[in-house]
This record gives C-alpha cells, sequence and structure tokens, in this order.
C-alpha cells in the first residue's frame, strides 16, 4: 500500500512523529496532595504548592513513578534507573510557578516500540523515543469576559506522561492508528483512563513532507488535538500546505501551530519568537530520582497481558481472523469478554457472533458492554444451542434480540418460546409431504427442469416449520422426495 | 562568554522583568564581571566527568498517593487582585 501524496510537480512522502501527553491515573497530584478528580468547583483541587505559594517544595507521588515505569514496560521500554527533574520556564497566567517541573536530557524511559495493527491485518512497528513525566497546566477560559481570561488551576500540577514517537508514521492513518493502540494499551495497563473528550489524552503532531528517499523536510508541530478526527484533519491540512508552498517554490518555517477545530485548519501561533527558549535547567527543589531494578522487575511480574500477546493467541491458537482479533482485544473489558463467553465453544463462531450481533446491537443502543444485559455465559451457552443443533442460526439472531432486550438465558428464551429446532425427520418429512402437495403445479414445473424452484420449496418447508425446521434435513429430505 | 545589551533586553523579557533601556548597560558591566568570575572555573578539566544534578547522594523521597489537600479556595484566591466565581481573574491572554 503506498502512502505517498500526488502533487502538482510529483510524488511526497509524509512524515509524522507525535507527542502524546496522557494524565497518569492516580487520586493525587505528581508533586501535591490535592486531588485530581475532574470536574471539581474552580480552584477546589489546588494546594498551595500547586498555587507556588514561596516556600512551597514539591514531594513526588510514588505511584506517578510507577505508573510510568509501567507504561514503560508496556510499551517495551527501556527503563532509567537513574532520572532527573527539570524546570522548562516559560510565562503563563495558567501556569503560577512561571515554570513547568518536566524531564528533559534524563526522562524516566527511554526507547521502545509500539506495534501498530493496520487495517488490512499486516503490523507495522513505531519506534518510541522516550517517555517523562511532568505536571500539567491549569486551565484558561477566554469566553467569559471581553477583556479578561479566567483561569483554573484544578488541572496545575497533575501528572502527565509525554511520550515522545520517532518520527516513524507516513499517514494520517498511521497516527491514528498510532494514538488508538497507545490509548488501548495505557486503559489496558491502567496507567491512563485515555479519555480524549476530558482531556485526558492529547497530542501535538510534528509533520513534514519530502521526496521519497530525500532527507527529512522541515517539520512544523501542530498543539493539543483531543480527538482523533482532529488530529487527522491537522495533518492532512498540513500536508496539503506544506506541499503548496513548496511546489510555488517557497520554504517551510519550523514553527507551532494551532488548530482551529471549527474550520479544520492550522494556523502559526504569534508570539512565536520566544516560544522555544524554555532555559531548563536542573530542578533545585528536587533530588534525581532513583529505581531500583527490583522495583521495575516486581511491576514488571504484576502487568497484565496486553493485546498484542492476546491477539496473537487469538488468531493462532483459536485461528480468528486478524481483523476480529483487533477488535476484540481493542479494550481490556471486550477480551476479558470474549475469553469468558468464548471458553469451551467454537471460538470462532463467539468471535462472529460478538463483533456482529453484540456490538452491532450495542452500538445501536448507546450501551456500553459493561452496562449490557447479556452475560459472556449467556452468549457462550446460545452459540453452544447453536453447535449442538438445537437452534438454527437464524432463530438464534431471534433468541440474541430477546437475550439483550430482557437479560434472560438462551436456553431459557427457546423453552419459553418453543423455539427448538425440528430435527426429527418424520416431523419434517410429513411437512414436505403437505407443501408437495399444496403445490403440484410447482413440482411439475421443478421436475421439467427448472431447477431454481427448489429454494421455493425450502421456503415454504420452512415456514410451515416457523423456522424451526433443520436447515440441512430439510435440504436433504425435499431433494430426495423431489428428486426421487 | 559575556553578553551585550541585546542580550540583556532578551532575559529580561523572558523573565517579565521591565528593565529601562537607560539600565541595560549597566546591567551588562555586572552581568559581565558575574559572568567572569564564573569563567574561573574553566580553568579545570571537566571533559571526563558528568554533570551533577545533586551532591548529596540520596535518592529522591517520595510520598504515597493519597489525598491529602485541596478544598482552601479562600486561601489560594487570598493575594489575587481579581477574581469571580472561585477563578483567577488576569488580562486577556488569548492566542
Amino acid at each position: 500500500m503506498s502512502n505517498l501524496v500526488e502533487g502538482r510537480t510529483g510524488e511526497w512522502e509524509v512524515v509524522i512523529g507525535l507527542e502524546v501527553h496522557a494524565q497518569v491515573s492516580t487520586s493525587a497530584k505528581l508533586f501535591s496532595g490535592a486531588p485530581t478528580a475532574f470536574g471539581a468547583d474552580p480552584n477546589a483541587n489546588v494546594s498551595l504548592v500547586d498555587a507556588a505559594m514561596p516556600g512551597m517544595l514539591p514531594v513526588i507521588n510514588q505511584e506517578c513513578v510507577r505508573q510510568a515505569i509501567r507504561t514503560g514496560l508496556g510499551l517495551n521500554a527501556e527503563i532509567n534507573l537513574f532520572s532527573v527533574f527539570d524546570r522548562k520556564n516559560y510565562f503563563y497566567a495558567d501556569l503560577p510557578q512561571g515554570y513547568q517541573i518536566s524531564q528533559y536530557k534524563q526522562p524516566i524511559v527511554g526507547e521502545g516500540t509500539l506495534r501498530l495493527d493496520m487495517p488490512d491485518g499486516t503490523t507495522r512497528d513505531i519506534g518510541i523515543e522516550r517517555l517523562h513525566l511532568e505536571q500539567d497546566a491549569g486551565k484558561s477560559m477566554h469566553d467569559q469576559h471581553p477583556s479578561k481570561s479566567y483561569i483554573d488551576l484544578n488541572r496545575t500540577g497533575v501528572a502527565l506522561m509525554e511520550i515522545v514517537s520517532k518520527p516513524d508514521m507516513r499517514s494520517a492513518a498511521e497516527a491514528a492508528a498510532y494514538v488508538k493502540k497507545l490509548r488501548s494499551i495505557l486503559r489496558y495497563l491502567g496507567t491512563c483512563d485515555g479519555n480524549m473528550e476530558e482531556g485526558s489524552l492529547r497530542a501535538d503532531v510534528n509533520v513534514s513532507v519530502r521526496r521519497p528517499g530525500d532527507e527529512f523536510g522541515t517539520r512544523t508541530e501542530t498543539k493539543n488535538l483531543n480527538s482523533m478526527r482532529f488530529i487527522q484533519q491537522a495533518i492532512d491540512y498540513e500536508v496539503a500546505r506544506q506541499i503548496e508552498i513548496i511546489e510555488d517554490g517557497g520554504e517551510i518555517d519550523q514553527e507551532t501551530r494551532l488548530f482551529d477545530t471549527g474550520t479544520g485548519t492550522t494556523r502559526a501561533m504569534r508570539s512565536k519568537e520566544d516560544a522555544h527558549d524554555y532555559r531548563y535547567f536542573p530542578d533545585p527543589d528536587l533530588l534525581p530520582l532513583v529505581i531500583d531494578q527490583s522495583e521495575v522487575d516486581e511491576l514488571s511480574a504484576g502487568l497484565p497481558e496486553l493485546p498484542d500477546a492476546i491477539r496473537d493467541r487469538l488468531t493462532s491458537e483459536y485461528g480468528l481472523s486478524a481483523y476480529d482479533a483487533a477488535v476484540i482485544t481493542e479494550e481490556r473489558e471486550t477480551a476479558a469478554f470474549y475469553e469468558a463467553a468464548s471458553a469451551g465453544r467454537d471460538r470462532k463462531l463467539v468471535a462472529n457472533w460478538m463483533t456482529v450481533e453484540l456490538f452491532g446491537a450495542l452500538n445501536k443502543s448507546g450501551e456500553s458492554l459493561g452496562a449490557c444485559k447479556v452475560s459472556p455465559e449467556a452468549l457462550g451457552g446460545l452459540v453452544g444451542l447453536i453447535e449442538d443443533g438445537t437452534i438454527s442460526g437464524k432463530i438464534a439472531k431471534d433468541v440474541f434480540a430477546d437475550m439483550f432486550e430482557t437479560g434472560k438465558d438462551a436456553a431459557t428464551i427457546v423453552e419459553e418460546k418453543g423455539l427448538k429446532q425440528v430435527s426429527d425427520s418424520g416431523a419434517i418429512e410429513a411437512m414436505i409431504d403437505e407443501v408437495i402437495a399444496a403445490n403440484g403445479d410447482k413440482v411439475e414445473e421443478y421436475r421439467g427442469g427448472k431447477d431454481k424452484l427448489f429454494g421455493f420449496f425450502v421456503g415454504q418447508v420452512m415456514k410451515a416449520s416457523k423456522g424451526q425446521a433443520n436447515p440441512g434435513m430439510v435440504n436433504q429430505l425435499l431433494r430426495a422426495k423431489l428428486d426421487g | 562568554m559575556s553578553v551585550d545589551k541585546a542580550t540583556v533586553a532578551r532575559i529580561a523579557r523572558l523573565a517579565r522583568i521591565n528593565v529601562p533601556e537607560d539600565r541595560q548597560e549597566q546591567l551588562v558591566g555586572e552581568l559581565n564581571g558575574i559572568l567572569d568570575w564564573i569563567a574561573e572555573l574553566d580553568e579545570v578539566d571537566t571533559g571526563a566527568v558528568e554533570p551533577l544534578a545533586s551532591v548529596t547522594g540520596h535518592g529522591l523521597p517520595r510520598r504515597s498517593d493519597e489525598v491529602t489537600d485541596g478544598n482552601r479556595v479562600d486561601e489560594v484566591l487570598a493575594n489575587v487582585p481579581e477574581t469571580a466565581g472561585g477563578f483567577f481573574v488576569v488580562p486577556k491572554v488569548v492566542e
């Protein structure tokens, strides 16, 4: 599959790197005991440390350290046993310290890899450059007053993991697949809730274009994208903009850009002359972060099975398609549901029922899997009834709709409604005889060579049985009677 | 290493300190005096020495993940010139 973009003067290759800011799942902030909960009253989740009162000192929350290590392990990355916190200096109203505590030259996590699952079933490895811990800033609201901004520091000091990829992606679709996979891994690990609407996961995208095989072109960075759609839109817009500038004989400025969610376009930030002069230096309030290898080993032993491993198991051991395996493993809850539902059943059939019927019904009703009335065991039970011939696949769809509605199990519904499949050859033959007797003219036509009428007879027999006759037996017995 | 007037003006702007034009030349002299003094360290060859972030040799002490603070809006806003509905109110800063 070629990702090249056709310009007026030939083909262009797109180069994308992402910086994802993921809010660390903890109760308290990175360096203070204030809560991280979303949706509190303005400035209610603020300690005097977060407000940067003189004399306040930061003390690190150990769960933030452990969550960063878990995430590093989940990204197959090197854990740095010695790392350093630095001050990144800039002025903004929602940053009361005048600097963000971050990690610059010595981050807690080094190089790793993330495997992308492409829609065509292939995979692709994307390099992770680093992961570091840093403080989030506060929130500014500019629409409350004509000449004033309102500042809420609730988010100030909440722990973020900045996860930086290598410039390994070549299309907007790959960038979206990367964020989707990263989000999935973070949610399996429980280190970030991945809620993009609440801002728990945001991405900065670095985009450049080049002629295939050339050196990297000059890149731009578009900040703070909080949905998959915005990420793809910003990339598509930047690619088109950059190609047009270069093809018109111009040059790309290395700059930070802002995305306008209303128009789907990007524009340069105005105040760019001082933008990258952060004057980093080690934070004198914080000693270097030293981690013992035994702590890394302990966290490693406690990790859950991750989506790649489960996916490999589903395709190699259970024989699922790459697509079904990817859909089932995207969320930890879904994978667990599938494991429970398919235990002891036809694994492929359960996967099919889950991805088609169950997900279809959930999509339609807007419910989550967790709130769904169909338990994994109940779905497994339904598939069991199909497997042992108690009901046909067609009847099973009606039974499923009933299960989804009422939460009853499949066997109960089949019993109550008398939906049991008719596999008694005598009963089926009796129905066939009736159909043949009632359609003498059609039988003549069929025997005269009009083979297509066979389907008509099958339909009539199924109708006579209210859909409950075993379709395989109907076919076999009907053919014997008509042709015999 | 030394600074000139333009650098002094730039540092002042980055630090949001108002340094009038007629004070800048004087600061160039003062800052260069400090930089010359620190430059005496260049007499030591540190080519093979790792940068030092701390002299104590201790690791970073950690606290447990418990909520022990917050819900002190009045104190947080005590020194603020202008507030509204629990927010800090500042001159409009928007891109």
